[in-house]
């Protein structure tokens, strides 16, 4: 059976997240041998998602972690008074 | 990461048992992904980092209440999301709601953006500030439903099922919303990525 591209598209997500039946994969993998377009669909979207998990692509405001640990600290020792450091 | 796990669960026994300082160490590794979770949802700086806040707050204070037969990421994010949905109520009006009932878009165009020449643009590419910049505007603009199951599972990196756990929806619709938010993102940074990288010659011998 030859895969067309449509096909392969409605696939895409599926395919990244290796979630296609080992049938399936062979077949998108022989037309993406020869096809440059869904080759570069499956590229350019892998890519996408490489970008969106890099910690330089979405950054925290800055001072942050240190404001939240500051609450957090009021929180716990505002929950038990009697427990102080030492 | 079973000894990832093993640890935290030692800390949470710690945690509720009294040595509730313990919650500083617990939740650090999860900072990141708590402020992303609700960022995608208040969709501003201010109004996250407050919702965040609450939403780690919360946690230590229902700590107790987690189980150890769920994975305190998932139950976290959770908690997070309902912090995130819990101020959108409140600055849109209880009238106004809800992200629950978004229902999915039945008709849409969801085929990706053809390029035949993304091989061709250079590592570098990847590296440019206006890239990043890019991207995150497109995630901005995603609609909601499809925002919030693409940043749980490709940016926070929770699978399908936890992410399904995590807004309360099976797990079908989140593999439908995935691959449209990935389809659109895709089609959106196409032409940018264009602008990135000059045109080359592609190979446009191939008929579509």
């Amino acid at each position: 059976m030859k895969l067309e591209c449509k096909h392969v598209w409605e696939h895409i997500s599926e395919f990244i997240d290796g979630r296609v039946d080992a049938q399936l994969r062979v077949e998108i993998e022989k037309h993406l041998e020869h096809c440059e377009i869904c080759s570069a669909i499956l590229d350019s979207t892998r890519n996408i998602l490489i970008l969106t998990a890099d910690d330089r692509t979405f950054e925290l405001p800055v001072g942050y972690s240190e404001r939240l640990h500051e609450r957090l600290k009021k929180e716990i020792e505002g929950s038990q008074p009697d427990l102080k450091k030492k | 990461m079973q000894t990832k796990s093993a640890n935290e669960a030692e800390l949470i026994r710690r945690i509720v048992a009294g040595e509730k300082e313990l919650f500083h160490e617990l939740i650090r590794p999860y900072e990141r992904m708590v402020y992303l979770t609700v960022f995608s949802i208040v969709k501003n700086e201010t109004d996250a980092e407050d919702v965040a806040q609450e939403a780690v707050i919360n946690a230590n204070r229902h700590l107790a209440s987690f189980r150890a037969e769920a994975k305190f990421s998932t139950w976290l994010t959770t908690i997070a999301i309902n912090e995130g949905r819990k101020r959108l109520r409140r600055a849109k009006g209880a009238a106004e709601d809800s992200i629950e009932e978004q229902m999915e878009e039945k008709e849409g165009d969801y085929t990706p953006a053809p390029l035949t020449d993304w091989r061709e643009i250079p590592l570098e590419a990847l590296e440019r500030k206006e890239l990043r910049e890019a991207l995150r505007k497109a995630i901005a603009e995603l609609p909601d439903i499809y925002r919030q199951v693409f940043t749980l599972r490709d940016l926070e990196e929770l699978n399908i099922e936890e992410t399904a756990q995590a807004l309360g929806v099976n797990p079908g619709i989140v593999k439908v919303r995935l691959h449209r938010a990935r389809i659109m993102l895709q089609k959106k940074l196409v032409p940018f990525l264009k602008t990135v990288a000059p045109a080359r010659r592609g190979f446009f011998g191939r008929a579509l």
